[in-house]
């Protein structure tokens, strides 16, 4: 535990991207280059007051920054014990927490004269956000999106092309998250000179794992400053709970809470249909190995050859099989502790949070309802849970009217 | 001095360039693979780059991509990759080997435990595509101190300032990537690569051999015309998906080698 200003565990990643022995930047030569622009860019962007004056601004009057912190009475009495708060990261433009990490690179693409976006997608919020934003600063968008996952997410497809952006279904693989991040990749390799890859979270090759959460930090950020107006001065949450996909909401909310030893830090993958041998899930610290893809080395599903697996879950959000080097470091250090949640245990949960607070949440922040549910009811009433509410349900109603067995005509 | 070493010192005073070829191990299944890797010494291939399989070919091409698919469904691991390469040093002492594929499989068999058992097989070099000089210490220097060449690639994008780094821990030869891009893409123009080749040479006494993007004999005498040799990929990949025999891929081969060995 950190216990004075020389053993902090904000101080990563190192001078190499490394988070502990988790993170890097394995990449091929050809985009070496490029990432080491990107970090200096990046590294001159983050100490220039006018940089982060054109992002407060774009996220008060374009994103509608702050998000709520919402103390949600009936979900608290329900359980009968912890106070349970939510970051309403779901009310953001385009309903959920992308888009504040989506801004900061577009900018940074700007300040670069890079013209043309590239980006991957899995369920399509973060392809939705990189295409608004490139709709509203006039810039070319191409998005990558495992063509299982254009099948499943046709609204959100159709939103992206009402954006201005180019959509590429992606066959190459198996079709998913990960093969649309390889053709991301393969693109970027392609186009060296005008393109600029916005990645989704907090993974890839140094400098995205920092960068990706600085710009998320924003969130845990505001709850500082947010419980303390409604629980009075100096209050910090006793937990906070957020779903991990690649882990870019949970690490938006987490960092700036790491180093107050009282805060307990808990991270929630998606369990499928359980975390067993038959690896129908995508628990990557929960059921996976350290190995190394798409530019750093964390944890990963993996078999034991080394080849990648697929992961599985209802969320399409969450359907990736590694995880962001920062939350593997975090993990082995036992700073935060991450479990997992079933499928039907998050239906369970999108449900009750229907029900009770009038929120139709996203299946990502569903799974951390699912384990605020089971962890509330232990814990004393004067404990305060605030979980990450980082995406709203819209896009989800037709897979949760599926498996609820209802028919519903689109 | 490694095979890929002693290769390349008889080449020069032969006053001939490399033709190297590339084939995936385990496409589309063991005996075919071993059998057209068998032939491509006397077809005139100077090195043999063998593709290891990777499910997230992340700079390969789809004609890449899909052999090794092909090669993992049918069964393929590193285990069978480096039985396939002992049972070829039964009857082939000299024509170097190098391993071409991505790091996480050699990190999950351990990297200590790979070297040896690389060393072991009869593996002369490694090409490993995701690690640049910024990892060397994940398994450059360990694969050099054991005996193994370390190849680096080199591309459009490594400028003179980067240059020096990415020569640093290479040997056996440097790999120069004509083209910005993936694998089985765009075609290699000689007009390009020329001036480029001659940019790393002035740095370096180590061999460049180009890649990416040759497909044809008369390709792969323009292109070796302007460096120390040439690799092809794809196109012979493309043979074996399209079904051809063992003895038809070697006959292209063959082409190919001779298109080289003419520049």
């Amino acid at each position: 535990m950190a216990d004075d200003l020389f053993n902090s565990f904000m101080n990563g990643p190192d001078e190499n991207g490394r988070f502990g022995q988790f993170g890097g930047r394995f990449v091929s030569e050809t985009l070496m280059p490029l990432i080491l622009d990107l970090q200096a860019e990046y590294e001159k962007a983050k100490e220039d007051p006018s940089f982060w004056a054109e992002m407060n601004d774009l996220w008060k009057h374009y994103v509608g920054r702050p998000s709520p912190l919402y103390f949600a009475p009936r979900l608290t009495e329900h359980l009968g014990g912890a106070k349970i708060y939510m970051k309403r990261d779901e009310l953001n433009h385009t309903g959920a927490h992308k888009i504040n990490n989506v801004l900061g690179q577009i900018l940074l693409a700007r300040r670069m004269g890079k013209t043309r976006i590239i980006a991957e997608t899995g369920a399509g919020q973060h392809g939705v956000a990189t295409a608004t934003v490139c709709a509203k600063f006039g810039l070319k968008c191409v998005v990558y999106m495992g063509a299982h996952d254009v099948e499943r997410q046709a609204p959100n497809v159709f939103r992206m092309k009402l954006l201005g952006a180019e959509v590429h279904a992606v066959t190459s693989g198996r079709g998913t998250l990960k093969d649309a991040m390889n053709d991301a990749l393969r693109d970027w390799v392609t186009n060296v000179r005008d393109t600029f890859y916005c990645i989704g979270t907090v993974a890839g090759p140094h400098p995205y794992p920092a960068m990706v959460r600085d710009f998320q930090s924003i969130i845990g950020k505001e709850v500082r400053w947010q419980l303390p107006e409604q629980e009075g001065e100096g209050r910090l949450p006793d937990t906070v709970i957020a779903a991990i996909g690649g882990g870019s909401n949970a690490m938006g909310l987490f960092y700036p809470f790491l180093d107050d030893p009282s805060v307990r830090i808990i991270g929630v993958e998606a369990g499928g249909k359980g975390v067993n041998e038959k690896m129908e899930h995508c628990a990557s610290l929960t059921g996976g190995r350290p190995g190394v893809l798409h530019g750093n080395k964390t944890y990963l599903l993996q078999d034991e050859d080394g080849q990648i697996l697929e992961g599985f879950s209802i969320s399409a959000g969450l359907d990736y099989p590694g995880i962001g080097p920062e939350h593997a470091w975090l993990h082995d250090t036992g700073r935060a502790e991450y479990v997992a949640i079933t499928d039907s245990e998050a239906l369970e949960a999108f449900q009750l949070c229907c029900r009770t607070e009038g929120i139709i949440p996203a299946l990502e922040p569903s799974h951390a309802l699912a384990h605020v549910m089971k962890i509330a009811p232990t814990l004393p009433k004067d404990h305060i849970i605030v979980m990450n509410m980082c995406g709203r349900g819209d896009k989800d109603i037709f897979a949760v009217a599926r498996h609820l067995g209802v028919e519903l005509n689109g | 001095m490694t095979r890929i070493d002693a290769k390349f010192a008889a080449l020069k005073a032969q006053g001939r360039k490399a033709f190297v070829s590339y084939l995936m191990a385990g496409d589309p299944d063991i005996a075919t693979s071993a059998a057209v890797m068998a032939k491509l010494p006397a077809a005139g291939v100077d090195i043999i780059e063998l593709g290891m399989p990777f499910t997230d070919p992340m700079a390969d091409g789809p004609t890449i991509q899909l052999a090794g698919q092909r090669a993992l469904a049918g069964g393929q691991t590193l285990q069978k990759t480096l039985d396939m390469v002992a049972a070829f040093r039964k009857t082939d002492d000299t024509t170097p080997i190098v391993l071409m594929g991505y790091y996480n499989p050699i990190f999950s068999r351990g990297v200590d435990r790979f070297v040896a058992d690389a060393k072991a097989a009869g593996i002369d070099g490694l090409i490993v595509v995701d690690l640049p000089p910024e990892e060397d210490a994940e398994l450059c220097i360990p694969a050099q101190a054991a005996g193994l060449n370390f190849i680096r690639l080199a591309t459009p994008t490594t400028d003179a300032k980067r240059l020096p780094k990415v020569l640093q821990n290479t040997s056996g030869f440097v790999y120069y990537v004509s083209i910005t891009g993936i694998t089985g893409a765009a075609a290699a123009q000689a007009t390009d690569v020329g001036p480029e080749v001659a940019r790393i040479k002035a740095s370096t006494d180590l061999p460049v051999i180009v890649g990416f993007g040759i497909t044809t004999p008369e390709a792969a005498r323009t292109i070796a015309g302007v460096a120390d040799g040439c690799v092809v990929g794809s196109a012979i990949v493309k043979r074996i998906a399209d079904g051809a025999t063992p003895d038809e891929v070697a006959s292209f081969v063959a082409s190919l080698a001779e298109g080289a060995h003419s520049a």
